[in-house]
């Protein structure tokens, strides 16, 4: 043992323990993305991915910025339109492009609606993105360019850089894991950087943050369009994968979803909304199998009501208490 | 034939007169949402679930009880306000101690349950409702024709409107309810019953969307979806003229519903969208609303 290991304190050992583990945690979380397709249906996965870094976007602002967007619908769809539209009407544009086409364009539409929402707080911000994002809805149903209540279908999945043949699952899993890795990434980091601990100031005492001098409207509207944009990579990833892109992507209800797979997840973790995309999406598969095929909404709400009423902390917030009381 | 704008004076007048019921159907609404904020602090998202249970509810009566529909515009708004207090008793009293922010997805989840159970049992497309005899027919006026049953859905809707007003401007009980809306701790203080002002708070406004529910019955398709999709805009009328006024409630909704209304006369494309860009004119122009107070 040397002598910096002895100048640490307690709490600086037990820190850089913390985030040893964490380090080797996300090593076997890629290393099970990677074995994964052997184990299940490379699609069912797929969707996922997809679902939990739509979540995970969601979580950036209800999570870290305490904001409750109830229209992150707009930016999934806005991803998937875009995407869908490009894929299908120009050949030439390959799936990497249309992407970052979808990304870019569901970040412009939530810089509109984040300067417009973070004009009100609290649940009036909920109110006007959730109005924003149907007012979205019907521009999708009457606009020329989606297809109107059919939607956008056999959207082709191409060949990645021109290159690599994704309508094989395997290669279009590996490209929705490497895609999904990098939002993640992308996510952590700004968690994690300064701009991520003003943020969280403005969650925990907006008029605090103020006081201290920062900007918080331009913090919070950044936020917005960072999760509005990492939406709509989720969005045009999904676009690509199911080759599709239709209504119910921008309808309120995919809104509740997303809320409620944050929720049962745990708000505010890093991991929550994988583990809450999972679960809800593996109920609506079980569920579309079963009898009860036609109850699912019904069984989502009362999914949510329990969330609520006890369980706020979600699965991974529960583990994180269940771990720290065990292992120190 | 008389025309304003190219657009013939009897098509306009009918918009408007459609509009107008819209924005009584909005204002309802809105004031239900503004009681129920006023003391809970939450929103109601089962709102539109809670009108879609009146409009079933008239329905279900008449159908299996053989219930008429002037009884219903009783008894209705009572089972679905006692159905609110339990909601509020039961479940929402639970998390009145956290962010306002869990209410909002509790009755977001209960919305999502109620609504799904009736498509489940009564299927998406929906019902009609018969327009009650004494109310069939119209009047002939010299620039259109009003059916009669509209008429009385707009004097019982703004009828029903004013009532809550004077309720909670002129009355003890109102007064009680402004002051518990300012400082609800003082008024606990002083030997109020708080928590019983709040739940019966609760079922008030959610009886006002029962009793919307069975008047849009024989005018809109009964349907489950009839609810979530009218409550949307409602938040958007809400968020234009501020939670802060009972008269603001009433006279945005109906204003909203005349704009809505005008829109389909003259530009028939953007007229599911232009309450929500008048919202947006509205938080650019002035925050908080055109009667808010609030920050």
């Amino acid at each position: 043992m040397n002598a910096k290991t002895l100048s640490l304190s307690l709490t600086e050992q037990r820190e850089a323990r913390q985030r040893r583990r964490t380090g080797y945690m996300y090593l076997a979380l890629i290393a099970i993305g990677l074995a994964a397709p052997w184990f299940a249906y490379p699609v069912f996965l797929m969707k996922l991915l997809c679902f939990g870094l739509f979540a995970c976007s969601f979580n950036l602002l209800l999570g870290y910025t305490g904001l409750l967007s109830f229209g992150h619908a707009a930016f999934l769809a806005m991803g998937g339109y875009c995407t869908g539209y490009l894929m299908s009407e120009h050949s030439g544009i390959g799936p990497e492009l249309a992407i970052l086409a979808g990304t870019l364009a569901a970040a412009a539409v939530g810089a509109v609606f984040g300067a417009i929402a973070i004009r009100r707080q609290g649940i009036y911000f909920a109110m006007i993105t959730l109005a924003l994002s149907q007012m979205l809805y019907f521009l999708f149903l009457k606009s020329p360019f989606t297809g109107g209540e059919d939607g956008l279908h056999g959207i082709s999945r191409g060949k990645l850089l021109g290159m690599i043949d994704l309508s094989d699952n395997l290669a279009m899993y590996y490209f929705v894991l490497a895609i999904t890795v990098a939002g993640f990434a992308l996510v952590l980091r700004v968690v994690h950087s300064p701009f991520g601990q003003i943020l969280k100031a403005i969650r925990e005492n907006e008029p605090r943050a103020t006081s201290l001098g920062y900007d918080v409207n331009r913090y919070k509207w950044l936020a917005f369009v960072i999760s509005s944009a990492i939406a709509g990579l989720a969005g045009s990833t999904k676009a690509v994968v199911f080759q599709l892109a239709t209504l119910t992507d921008a309808h309120w209800h995919m809104s509740g979803e997303v809320v409620l797979m944050t929720l049962l997840g745990g708000v505010g973790t890093l991991l929550g909304p994988f583990v809450g995309a999972g679960i809800v999406v593996s109920l609506q598969h079980l569920l579309s199998q079963s009898p009860l095929g036609t109850w699912g909404g019904p069984i989502l709400g009362l999914i949510f009501v329990i969330c609520v009423l006890c369980f706020r902390s979600g699965v991974v917030g529960w583990l994180k208490v269940l771990v720290s009381r065990n292992f120190r | 034939m008389t025309t304003i704008l190219g657009v013939p004076l009897v098509a306009l007048f009918g918009q408007l007169l459609l509009g107008l019921i819209n924005g009584a159907f909005y204002a309802l609404l809105s004031l239900g949402l503004a009681v129920i904020f006023g003391l809970l602090r939450i929103i109601n998202f089962a709102h539109g679930a809670q009108y879609m249970l009146g409009a079933f509810g008239a329905l279900l009566f008449l159908q299996y009880l053989n219930i008429d529909y002037w009884v219903a515009l009783a008894l209705v708004p009572l089972t679905v306000g006692a159905i609110g207090i339990l909601i509020e008793r039961f479940l929402l009293r639970r998390i009145a101690h956290l962010d306002h922010l869990y209410g909002l997805l509790l009755t977001f989840g209960l919305a999502m349950i109620i609504e799904g159970s009736f498509v489940n049992f009564f299927g998406v497309s929906g019902a009609n409702y018969p327009i009650p005899e004494a109310l069939q027919g119209g009047f002939k006026l010299d620039f259109m024709f009003l059916p009669t049953y509209r008429a009385w859905v707009l004097v019982a809707g703004l009828g029903m409107c004013l009532f809550t007003w004077f309720m909670i401007e002129k009355t003890r009980l109102g007064a009680y309810l402004r002051a518990g809306t300012e400082k609800p701790q003082l008024m606990q203080a002083f030997g109020v019953n708080m928590p019983l002002l709040t739940t019966l708070t609760y079922g008030f406004g959610v009886a006002l969307a029962g009793f919307a529910g069975v008047l849009a019955a024989p005018i809109y398709s009964v349907s489950p979806a009839m609810g979530s999709n009218l409550l949307i805009v409602v938040f958007a009328v809400v968020v234009i003229g501020g939670m802060g006024s009972i008269m603001g409630a009433i006279l945005t909704g109906l204003a909203m519903g005349v704009i809505e209304g005008l829109t389909k006369v003259f530009w028939p494309e953007s007229a599911s969208t232009v309450i929500f860009f008048v919202m947006v004119l509205v938080l650019l122009v002035r925050p908080n609303g055109l009667f808010g107070k609030e920050v």
